[in-house]
């Protein structure tokens, strides 16, 4: 039924802007193109060892009760230096790809004058929500930010033509983008020679750890986490993810967007 | 018929050599942009969408504009606007074509700019602006060239030109809807999110696009002999100001709908560019301008007397265009990004490389601008011996 609406839509949404059928049925192609060829470049982009990690739909639980500022500094750290995520002194130029923030930037739109003490001042990390309908796959027009059949949001960082249409469309400030060469400076220290570096002028943004999972490893921020990051397969009941989404009262970024964020909240 | 913009006076080559000279000057900075990347701009994590886009945008419309002559003349057959019609044309021409060098400057892999032909995706409003606006480009070329080369031969424009000349109406009215759609359809963008931005860029581009017209008819009848008319630019007046009263109208709707429903996500965007939010308001004393310039505009063109008399008529097209320009080029954009997905404020402003590098693309394009217009007052001179 969900899935009948949403295709609804797009049709529609082709058809009004009033297109002859064949360039309809192109755009429809294309639709189903874009998950073929993300499936594709996915598989190219990491080679799966027979232990990887495989699921329906990966999404992930933070528990915010077992978080504080020190394990929160660890997971930043950790993810930046497995990812070779540039530090630039400059702000503007900033690249993130999970980072704490306060309850009230996490939830802008739950933002409460008695808000519960322990939560006021607490860190907690925000990265990027795998939607399960990501603006940002919507809006790329090169294809370049794909979804996974497992549901991971990724870049191909060599078709990305720099646009950021992406991160207009991102309603939870998720992608950053190189406005400067992150190789240089000597932004990226220790670099890790696992994982590629980007080159100026692209986006990029949290992977899930797509990388780890394929040869069997959990994303990096869950196993610095302590037990406050649990990542696992939402289609699967008994997935631990699920185990504590059926025991706790879970809240998601921006639920009436409608975009179906894959990152639970347990607070 | 390009040959006649190889022959002009001292002050014709002159006026040629000085755009080319800024063009030069905005290319090195645009080669120090792509040595070091987009991080020479003022555009951040947060707003990072700038100066280009918004020009991109606010030149959209004043292609677009160019149908407020095409539906007069060819649809209403309304003779007085047959004068002009090419200028309108042609100004749609230069205008798209700067449209397209924004993109280009914007964009952190410009090399790449291929890949959207090579991976074409429907869902990208960014693909089917590429489309509208190279197709508009295309009409306006064929119709523009055709047209004014059939007159230079005294025979009527071609039959197969008709249809393409309808199709040029939709089509205008699409580039600045699909425009329009790049922004509107984003969720969590509160200040974009308004079924009126299409109406409303529209609208603005109605005002701006004929006032920047009427401007520049003054320009063509004072250094050149032909006279667009003054019937015709009186005409181009009251196109100006019923633009002008639809786009504050349009403003004024959505004003309303924010401040009335109080709901946060679509009032702090317009509490951040008109009062400033959190202690910051780098943009609140340009928006005030624009409004007092906007409204200005209107006052002295609704005025019969006052759009009657020139020099006011020019001075009140000045104000409706920078009005315009400001709100449209400064404070739509970076408007909507401030604040950012998590409510923090983190201000954009235009840094010295990226103005030099806009400016650059503004000379590109009045050079193409003073070419064809060149063309078409040789034509309009030839015919008239």
């Amino acid at each position: 039924m969900e899935k009948n609406r949403r295709s609804f839509l797009k049709f529609a949404g082709v058809s009004v802007l009033g297109l002859g059928s064949l360039s309809l049925l192109d755009g429809l192609a294309s639709e189903d193109a874009i998950a073929s060829s993300g499936q594709a470049s996915a598989d190219a982009t990491y080679k799966k060892t027979a232990n990887a990690l495989t699921a329906k739909r990966w999404g992930m639980v933070i528990d915010t009760r077992k978080l504080n500022g020190r394990i929160c500094r660890k997971i930043e750290k950790v993810c930046h230096q497995t990812h070779n995520v540039p530090h630039h002194e400059e702000k503007k130029h900033e690249i993130k790809w999970i980072w704490e923030t306060h309850y009230k930037h996490v939830f802008p739109e739950k933002q409460d004058e008695f808000l519960v003490d322990r939560l006021k001042e607490l860190p907690i990390p925000v990265l990027c929500n795998h939607c399960e309908n990501p603006p940002c796959v919507q809006v790329c027009p090169t294809q370049a930010t794909f979804q996974r059949a497992d549901g991971i949001v990724l870049m191909d960082f060599h078709r990305c033509i720099g646009c950021r249409f992406c991160m207009a469309a991102c309603p939870y400030g998720s992608r950053s983008f190189n406005f400067r060469d992150p190789r240089a400076d000597n932004a990226i220290k220790n670099e890790n020679k696992e994982f590629p570096t980007r080159m100026k002028g692209v986006v990029e943004k949290c992977n899930f750890c797509a990388e780890r999972l394929a040869v069997g490893k959990q994303p990096a921020c869950v196993e610095v986490s302590k037990g406050a990051l649990v990542f696992g397969d939402l289609s699967d009941p008994n997935s631990g993810v699920r185990k504590l989404l059926k025991e706790n009262y879970a809240i998601r970024r921006k639920q009436n967007l409608g975009t179906n964020p894959s990152v639970y909240y347990l607070v | 018929m390009l040959e006649k913009a190889l022959k002009g006076s001292k002050a014709y080559w002159l006026w040629v050599f000085a755009l080319l000279g800024i063009i030069a000057v905005g290319f090195g900075f645009y080669l120090k942009q792509l040595d070091f990347g987009l991080g020479i701009t003022g555009m951040s994590r947060d707003v990072t969408w700038g100066f280009y886009i918004a020009q991109f945008t606010f030149l959209v419309g004043v292609a677009a504009s160019a149908v407020m002559l095409v539906i007069p003349y060819y649809l209403h057959n309304y003779k007085a606007f047959g004068r002009i019609t090419i200028l309108g044309e042609f100004l749609a021409i230069s205008s798209v074509i700067m449209c397209i060098l924004f993109i280009v400057v914007d964009l952190g892999q410009p090399m790449r700019l291929l890949n959207v032909l090579l991976y074409p995706s429907p869902n990208s409003m960014l693909f089917w602006d590429m489309i509208v606006l190279s197709g508009y480009l295309f009409l306006n070329l064929v119709i523009g060239w055709n047209v004014l080369d059939a007159e230079r031969n005294s025979v009527p424009p071609a039959q197969w030109l008709k249809p393409l000349i309808y199709l040029s109406v939709p089509w205008a009215i699409s580039i600045h809807t699909v425009t329009a759609y790049l922004y509107c359809g984003l969720p969590g963008r509160g200040f974009w999110l308004t079924a009126i931005l299409a109406p409303r860029f529209l609208a603005s581009a109605f005002a701006a696009g004929p006032a920047f017209l009427v401007l520049l008819c003054f320009i063509v009848r004072k250094v050149t002999k032909f006279d667009p008319g003054k019937e015709q630019i009186q005409t181009l007046a009251k196109v100006v100001v019923y633009g002008a009263i639809a786009n504050i109208f349009f403003f004024a709707c959505e004003v309303f709908v924010a401040l009335y429903s109080q709901i946060p996500e679509h009032m702090d965007h317009l509490q951040y560019l008109f009062f400033g939010l959190h202690g910051h308001g780098i943009l609140v004393p340009f928006m005030w301008t624009a409004m007092v310039l906007m409204v200005g505009g209107i006052i002295l063109l609704v005025i019969p007397a006052a759009r009657q008399n020139e020099a006011v008529l020019g001075v009140a097209c000045v104000f409706t265009f920078i009005g315009i320009w400001i709100d449209k080029g400064l404070g739509m954009v970076s408007g909507g990004f401030v604040p950012n997905p998590l409510h923090e404020v983190n201000e954009y402003f235009p840094t010295f490389p990226e103005v030099m590098i806009t400016i650059g693309v503004y000379a590109t394009g009045f050079l193409v601008l003073t070419i064809l217009y060149k063309v078409f007052v040789g034509v309009k001179e030839e015919v008239a011996v």
